[in-house]
């Protein structure tokens, strides 16, 4: 899942059941930059147990959220954890719905070129109609 | 109708906490059921013992308890989060319990609405 210094992996469920026999639409609205508060990292950590559920997962990238998925991150030298492969494991997990905010993006000077997985541009009202289809919205 | 509620700040620095609080006890008061309330980040402060506020001010941990004991309301304490900040059992406050985030997702898929308070 990652490189050296690993973190564990998310905690497994309580009981054995892996599932609830449910799938709900969990959508996750990342906004905050990876580094300097642990809000990235902590929501990469429930993104990954949703998925562990069987649960219908989508992650969406906004505002300096988008630089949580900025190829060649080298936060080591600030003393911090580069977990940012992470993201990259994510398609094994079967999170494959990943968006990012158009305006965001561009707003940064950014293009799909400077990300590390694939994702799919949303401009606002694209994005509002994929969040209204959600069931679940957790945003952080 | 049947809320989850996840509490992603602690009390004192952010309204977040009271919020949360304030709606649970709201709900719960119009007759609504609360499935569960499950502290992650820093929210999982809100569980510590070990806090104490000047009297004359809230005490959201005592608050969080009392509501557990007036209405079973269930008070869930992210593990991973909690290690991470230092909250062990031994400093869990009363009515609260640490277990893992499979819980977040089970409130998730068992409440008709997950209502999130954070900033």
């Amino acid at each position: 899942m990652s490189d050296n210094n690993e973190a564990p992996p998310p905690i497994p469920p309580d009981d054995d059941e892996d599932e609830f026999g449910v799938i709900k639409k969990f959508c996750y609205v990342n906004r905050k930059a990876p580094y300097g508060t642990v809000y990235a990292l902590e929501s990469l950590e429930m993104v990954l147990i949703a998925a562990a559920f069987d649960q219908d997962v989508s992650v969406v990238f906004m505002d300096d959220g988008v630089y949580q998925i900025k190829s060649d991150q080298a936060p080591e030298a600030a003393g911090m954890k580069n977990f940012s492969k992470t993201y990259r494991a994510l398609e094994g997990y079967d999170v494959e719905k990943l968006y990012v905010s158009k305006e965001s993006m561009e707003e940064r000077g950014l293009t799909t070129d400077d990300f590390l997985v694939d994702v799919e541009v949303l401009d606002a009202a694209a994005l509002s109609a994929l969040l209204a289809e959600q069931e679940v919205v957790i945003t952080s | 109708m049947k809320f989850s509620i996840l509490v992603n700040e602690g009390p004192f620095t952010h309204q977040c906490s009271d919020s949360a609080y304030q709606f649970t006890k709201a709900a719960l008061e119009k007759g609504h059921e609360i499935f569960r309330v499950f502290f992650y980040y820093d929210g999982v402060n809100n569980a510590n013992k070990l806090a104490e506020p000047p009297t004359d001010d809230r005490n959201l941990t005592a608050n969080w308890s009392a509501l557990a004991e007036e209405h079973g309301v269930d008070l869930v304490v992210c593990v991973a989060a909690a290690l991470r900040r230092g909250l062990k059992d031994d400093i869990l406050a009363s009515g609260f319990r640490i277990s893992g985030l499979g819980q977040l997702i089970e409130a998730g898929i068992q409440a008709d609405r997950l209502v999130t308070f954070g900033d």
